[in-house]
């Protein structure tokens, strides 16, 4: 998975290309902390993101309890299959979702 | 199709994450071979990425065993059955309550959203423990 980090004053703009699993939420669970304490928005761009697991569910989560105390978190060009996962765990209603 | 009723195949390996990848791209050859839509391709590999990562996780603690994972393709429907045996600790993946999808984001717990996807995505899903192993396995048509 690569990952795409662009900050722009209080706002920063990940975006993930490739498969959010075990072995590379790690990563992005890292880009995140780095960076997180001077932001008021924290947007990620899935536009090319295949594949979540539970463990890249975590990592969103997490990301979306620091974003509530400090601002807001937006995810954008969301897939289908993407949102299919979205939809059955819940966080459909949880995540700011938008086109 | 014709040629691959009752198609069996397995792999051995140790159960560690690093080895997830190893897994995923054994399951992908098989239903590769049957046409099924990406929705479902993906379904199927988030639930072996889950129970393989239990696995690897829990059921040898600090030791390293192994996993064995076996796949069958039966037709009429086109179904796979993906089977993981390992000789770990007994544990019933199933028996674990099901998280409150309802709940804010402060209240949600991290924990049990895993085993809830392979619950909700897949057809059936089976466990016992017999002769000192872990059997589950997991149905899903391809459809």
């Amino acid at each position: 998975m690569n990952i795409k980090k662009t900050i722009k004053g209080k706002k920063m703009i990940i975006a993930l290309d490739g498969k959010l699993d075990t072995n590379t939420a790690p990563q992005l669970e890292a880009a995140i902390r780095e960076g997180e304490d001077s932001i008021t928005v924290l947007e990620f761009d899935f536009a090319n993101l295949q594949y979540m697991s539970s463990a890249g569910l975590r990592v969103l989560l997490s990301a979306q309890k620091i974003m509530n105390n400090q601002g807001e978190m937006i995810i954008r060009n969301v897939s289908g299959e993407i949102m299919d996962i979205f939809d059955i765990t819940g966080f459909i209603d949880i995540f700011n979702i938008k086109k | 199709m014709v040629n691959r009723v009752n198609k069996k195949e397995q792999l051995t390996v140790d159960a560690k994450t690093d080895n997830l990848e190893q897994v995923l791209d054994f399951i992908n050859e098989q239903i590769e071979l049957c046409d099924c839509s990406m929705k479902v391709q993906i379904q199927i590999d988030i639930a072996v990425e889950e129970i393989f990562v239990n696995i690897a996780n829990y059921a040898y603690q600090d030791k390293i065993g192994q996993a064995e994972v076996q796949t069958e393709i039966q037709e009429d429907p086109l179904t796979i059955f993906i089977t993981f045996i390992d000789s770990g600790i007994p544990y019933d993946p199933l028996a674990k309550e099901d998280p409150d999808t309802t709940l804010s984001a402060e209240d949600r717990e991290i924990g049990g959203l895993g085993i809830f996807m392979v619950k909700k995505s897949m057809d059936n899903i089976s466990y016992e423990y017999k002769q000192g192993h872990n059997i589950l396995t997991l149905q899903k048509a391809l459809v």
